[in-house]
């Protein structure tokens, strides 16, 4: 096989710790016994090795960044080394001078989350009181000449609100707005009959999303995201596996998307044991679904198997227990007819409490189906 | 966008010089594009200071253009690069 394409961006799970427990939180389920957090000298080389190898985007996420104690230094290195660094949080734990010093050092864009626009329904999601705070926090962003994102997931509670949150990004500033749908992995698909839409829902959503598009044209980025459960073809998820992102958890773990040690049977090597280039260039996990040789019937032949690589392959596994199989989104899997099953579920709406993301795994094994 | 304003590059986005590809990049929240050498020698003078109009006559004279074509081909770019909010007119 040829050398592999350079990675552009890499996602550092700073830590799986947050003060907020959301409802489909795309942490894994077990992310309790990821306990050993990098310490401060890993991820100094981690980033240098990233930039040598082409990254040029740096994410530093978690779980909540902000309870690192060391922000500080990784982004003063990320400016170093210029790197384009974005700080996705959740905004709680966080002092106004600390992220005054992170303007400083030279921190290029804060994106901040957002449940919801109504307090109570955004607190009910994220299981804890923090909608006023994550307000102020954003007002501190743009005072301080931060570009702000702005991120809502979006569900079946609080779809019908898409209108009320492109306002209120509006009158917080913020230079983009990702209005991502809920995916169905992780904590969501725990939580899927509570979360899933109905199409209605989710068209007149778009139709929404699309109208603030244009008017706010030149002034802020919307981006609305559908949930893959509509979308008849999979999406290109992670733009391919092991093509354009490396994935760091808390613990070390060098990955082609953030769940992907949540795959039974792959081995992904620590950035603790080995350089990071060793491990994209030449590792059996960023291997293992790379280029098309693994691809099964209807994707080896298909003619979009270069645009969509075969889709989600945690999607496949947590729907089909094999994670080689085509993505079930694909109305040309086998398997379609789960994503189908799950949507009249939607349709028909029965009730269904929530379950909070916790140390301890919820009862219903994450293979749902 | 007209030849008096004077476009800057959007708070959000920072160019870059990649290694990788010997272009320059624009940056942006989970995005970048990767720029051919007259869009970065364009992007390059979106300081606030210049205007449209001189930055024209700045590529013309590099490039041994006539203005006027070059003229034509900066503002198709800036409006552009404008509409997708990377680029803000102060005039």
């Amino acid at each position: 096989m040829s050398e592999p394409a350079r990675p552009y961006t890499l996602v550092a799970e700073l830590t799986y710790r947050c003060p907020l427990r959301c409802v489909y939180c795309s942490n894994p389920l077990d992310y309790g016994r990821h306990d050993r957090e990098l310490d401060t000298a890993t991820w100094l080389r981690v980033l240098r090795e990233a930039e040598d190898l082409g990254v040029v985007q740096l994410n530093l996420t978690g779980g909540e960044p902000l309870v690192r104690d060391d922000l500080e230094a990784l982004i003063a290195e990320a400016r170093r080394l210029d790197l384009y660094t974005n700080l996705i949080t959740s905004g709680i734990p966080l002092r106004r001078e600390r992220l005054a010093r992170f303007r400083e050092l030279g921190l290029d864009n804060v994106q901040i989350s957002i449940q919801d626009t109504v307090p109570a329904a955004s607190d009910r999601i994220a299981g804890l009181r923090s909608f006023d705070r994550k307000l102020e926090i954003a007002g501190w962003v743009k005072e301080l000449g931060f570009p702000l994102t702005l991120n809502t997931v979006l569900h079946r509670e609080n779809l019908e609100r898409v209108g009320e949150v492109v306002a209120l990004a509006e009158r917080l500033g913020a230079d983009r707005l990702e209005l991502a749908n809920a995916q169905y992995v992780g904590w969501a698909l725990t939580n899927r009959a509570a979360l899933l839409p109905t199409r209605g829902q989710l068209d007149r959503a778009r139709a929404v999303a699309a109208e603030a598009r244009r008017r706010l044209r030149g002034r802020m980025e919307v981006l609305f995201v559908t949930p893959d459960y509509y979308a008849e073809l999979p999406k290109a998820c992670m733009d391919g596996w092991g093509r354009r992102f490396i994935v760091i958890t808390p613990d070390g773990l060098a990955l082609p998307c953030h769940a992907a040690h949540t795959l039974p049977g792959f081995e992904f090597d620590s950035v603790s044991e080995r350089p990071l280039g060793a491990i994209w260039l030449d590792s059996a996990g960023f291997s293992a679904f790379r280029g098309e040789t693994w691809m099964p019937e209807p994707c080896r032949s298909c003619d979009r198997r270069a645009i969509d690589f075969g889709g989600c392959r945690c999607q496949a596994f947590l729907l089909t227990g094999n994670p080689a199989a085509t993505d079930p989104v694909c109305r040309l899997s086998s398997h379609h007819g789960l994503i189908e099953t799950a949507r009249e579920a939607a349709a028909e709406g029965r009730p269904a409490s929530l379950v909070y993301r916790s140390l301890r795994a919820p009862a219903i094994s994450s293979s749902a189906e | 966008m007209d030849a008096l304003s004077r476009p800057r590059l959007a708070a959000k986005a920072r160019l870059r010089f990649d290694r990788k590809s010997s272009r320059y990049m624009l940056l942006y929240p989970e995005r970048g594009l990767v720029l051919n050498p007259t869009a970065a020698d364009v992007l390059q003078r979106c300081d606030g200071e210049r205007t449209v109009g001189s930055i024209v006559e700045e590529l013309a004279r590099k490039y041994g253009h006539e203005p006027p074509a070059v003229e034509r081909e900066v503002m198709s770019f800036l409006q552009t690069m404008a509409d997708r909010g990377l680029v803000q007119a102060a005039t």
